[in-house]
């Protein structure tokens, strides 16, 4: 690669001096490296250089030398202390344990309902199409932070509508805020916000789909569910490990929601989620290395477990293509 | 793997065929499936607007589906502009500057990228275009704090820059205007500037961006989306409240007010406020989005 950007910056001097057809054919080659110049350039400043110096920083560690109060904080090579610690600390397993937990509410909730909703908008004979189309999409709109806040006071004993309902009709209102019912609580905003647009990008795909084949499946006796379950659900695949990858990625970050629930409720703990285990590491007990290392690890997993889940849907979903 | 993912057809579909109209019954099951989830993602936005029409007391007294109409509204918003030295309007302009700003360069850059890639052949195009993969498939929220740890190390921490810079490079993005470049700008016209002698800047200007402005769009309120959504990226480089755009703002706010209730009702009206001009953009320029972008994006 390193030779390629050098051969471009040499071709770039001369061509002017040069006549003829030849500068134009030179400048046409070292065109696509200054097209890629400024993204490239960035993606280095601001990903590989970032990672790199993180990886640099978790084999790193503050150590005081000398003795008493007249010791010097020294920063050290350590190798693999930092992941060592951190990954045998089991605040991080519990953490990664809930993430999981919340995944699994989280991202079959959110397609499952996402699809459900663009096979119902596919359907002949809908009313209201657009309207609810919008409708479903709106959460998109409102960010993390604030779809966040708005659940959270929707959750709030205080101010719930929805507590007060239950009050109204004579039932015992629910805890948001339970051990147990966070889970869902926190997951629902997730799926909220996240569904809307999982279903537009589903119901994109199916209006690609050409109606010839429902056609020719109706003739063939087929009804609506059969249509759906046998030819538009498989020819969706593609459309739903997208989705799925990108759910899964979602998941693996989450932080905005649970951060923003927290102070209205102390189930939510400093630690609760990987991310904002890393946070607390990092900002409230100044362990930048330990930091380091658990955001390494966990952009590794994120890396590995995409890699996997995309080689393994394709296999299934393209297989016969080849 | 890049196989199925660069053979992507994104070009518009045309005509679908005429849907079924021989019975004229409504289907009510999907309608009412429908509609239910309509009012799930409508009815917390709306008690947003409605809770901010409320004044502090009758927040917690009131019913609350039923706005209040006893002035609670201007008294939140002059609250709301009053707080801390008109906090919120400097948030909001702050939110433009990171967002708008941002994605807008954002797309530029990554319509270059993306056109370099799609459209000319050249020593390393398929390495950098593998990296640029494994780029999307790496959570830029993990990579908030290794950005951190390298800002602090520079001292640009609690700057613009902090926020602004690590927001614009998006690998999904260049992947996005790859895949559109690849579907909308048709080889023989570049050949055909070129032999009209356009030189291959002009070319990218007059000939590959026009073409590729649908597919632009829409990458541009993606990425408008992803900046304004993302919470840690300011919330750990900044310090300043001065700089915060409104997610930061809103969440510190909260904090603060966490311990008193008066504080609720400014949160509501700031939440309120914030999305308000998000909804309408949405609204207006939602014929223009261009979705099949993603849906079609893995086809093989």
């Amino acid at each position: 690669m390193s030779e390629t950007k050098t051969d471009a910056a040499q071709e770039l001097a001369p061509p002017r001096l040069r006549g003829g057809r030849r500068p134009r054919a030179r400048h046409a080659r070292s065109a696509p490296y200054w097209f890629m110049l400024p993204a490239m350039a960035l993606f280095t400043g601001f990903l590989l250089v970032p990672i790199i110096y993180a990886t640099w920083l978790s084999l790193r560690a503050s150590r005081r030398t000398g003795g008493g109060i007249l010791g010097q904080r020294i920063e050290t090579f350590v190798g693999l202390e930092n992941y060592s610690r951190a990954l045998s600390h089991p605040e991080l397993y519990a953490s990664l344990g809930r993430m999981l937990v919340y995944g699994l509410l989280v991202v079959p909730a959110m397609l499952g309902l996402a699809l459900l909703f663009a096979l119902m908008l596919d359907l002949p004979r809908v009313r209201m199409r657009s309207a609810t189309r919008i409708g479903i999409f709106l959460p998109y709109a409102v960010p993390g932070v604030i779809a966040s806040l708005l659940w959270g006071f929707l959750y709030l004993p205080r101010v719930s509508p929805i507590r007060r309902t239950f009050d109204a009709v004579g039932l015992a209102p629910p805890d948001f805020f339970g051990p147990t019912s966070i889970f869902f609580s926190v997951a629902n905003i997730a799926v909220w916000g996240g569904v809307g647009f999982n279903m537009i990008v589903m119901y994109t795909a199916l209006r690609a789909i050409p109606t010839e084949l429902y056609d020719a499946a109706r003739i063939d006796g087929c009804n609506d569910w059969q249509v759906a379950w046998r030819i538009k659900i498989p020819l969706l695949q593609p459309a739903l490990v997208m989705t799925g990858i990108f759910s899964m990625i979602a998941t693996l970050q989450v932080f905005t929601e649970p951060q923003t629930l927290s102070p209205l409720t102390n189930v939510i703990s400093s630690s609760w989620m990987p991310l904002q285990k890393i946070y607390t590491d990092a900002f409230v007990l100044n362990d930048i290395y330990s930091a380091a290392a658990t955001s390494i690890a966990l952009a590794g997993v994120s890396l590995i477990l995409s890699l996997i889940v995309l080689t393994v849907m394709q296999r299934r979903a393209f297989g016969e293509n080849k | 793997m890049s196989d199925t993912l660069t053979t992507a057809t994104a070009a518009p579909k045309t005509g679908r065929a005429v849907r079924h109209r021989g019975i004229h019954r409504t289907h009510w099951g999907a309608t009412g499936i429908l509609i239910l989830g309509a009012l799930y993602c409508v009815l917390p936005a709306l008690w947003v607007f409605i809770a901010s029409t409320k004044s502090p007391g009758e927040l917690f007294t009131t019913f609350s589906f039923w706005p209040s109409f006893t002035g609670g509204l201007q008294g939140n918003v002059d609250g709301l502009l009053a707080f801390g030295d008109q906090a919120f309007l400097r948030w909001a302009l702050n939110t433009l500057l990171y967002a708008g700003l941002g994605s807008v360069l954002t797309v530029i850059i990554s319509a270059s990228a993306g056109y370099a890639l799609a459209k000319y052949r050249f020593t390393g195009r398929e390495l950098l275009f593998r990296i640029i993969l494994a780029g999307v498939l790496v959570p830029q929220v993990t990579l908030a704090i290794p950005q951190y740890l390298l800002l602090a190390k520079v001292g640009l921490t609690g700057t613009y820059w902090s926020v602004l810079l690590p927001s614009l490079i998006s690998p999904f993005s260049i992947y996005l205007c790859r895949i559109y470049a690849m579907a909308a700008i048709p080889d023989e016209l570049l050949e055909a500037g070129r032999i009209d002698g356009a030189g291959e800047s002009r070319l990218f200007r007059s000939v590959a961006l026009p073409l590729m402005l649908p597919g632009l769009i829409t990458v541009l309120l993606l990425q408008f989306v992803a900046i304004w959504n993302n919470f840690l990226l300011p919330f750990i480089m900044l310090s300043d409240s001065d700089k915060y755009p409104l997610t930061v703002g809103l969440y510190a706010l909260l904090n603060q007010g966490a311990s008193q209730p008066a504080l609720y009702t400014l949160v509501i009206t700031g939440a309120m406020l914030s999305i308000l001009p998000l909804i309408a953009l949405f609204l207006l320029l939602q014929r223009y989005w261009r979705l099949d972008l993603l849906s079609g994006g893995l086809k093989g």
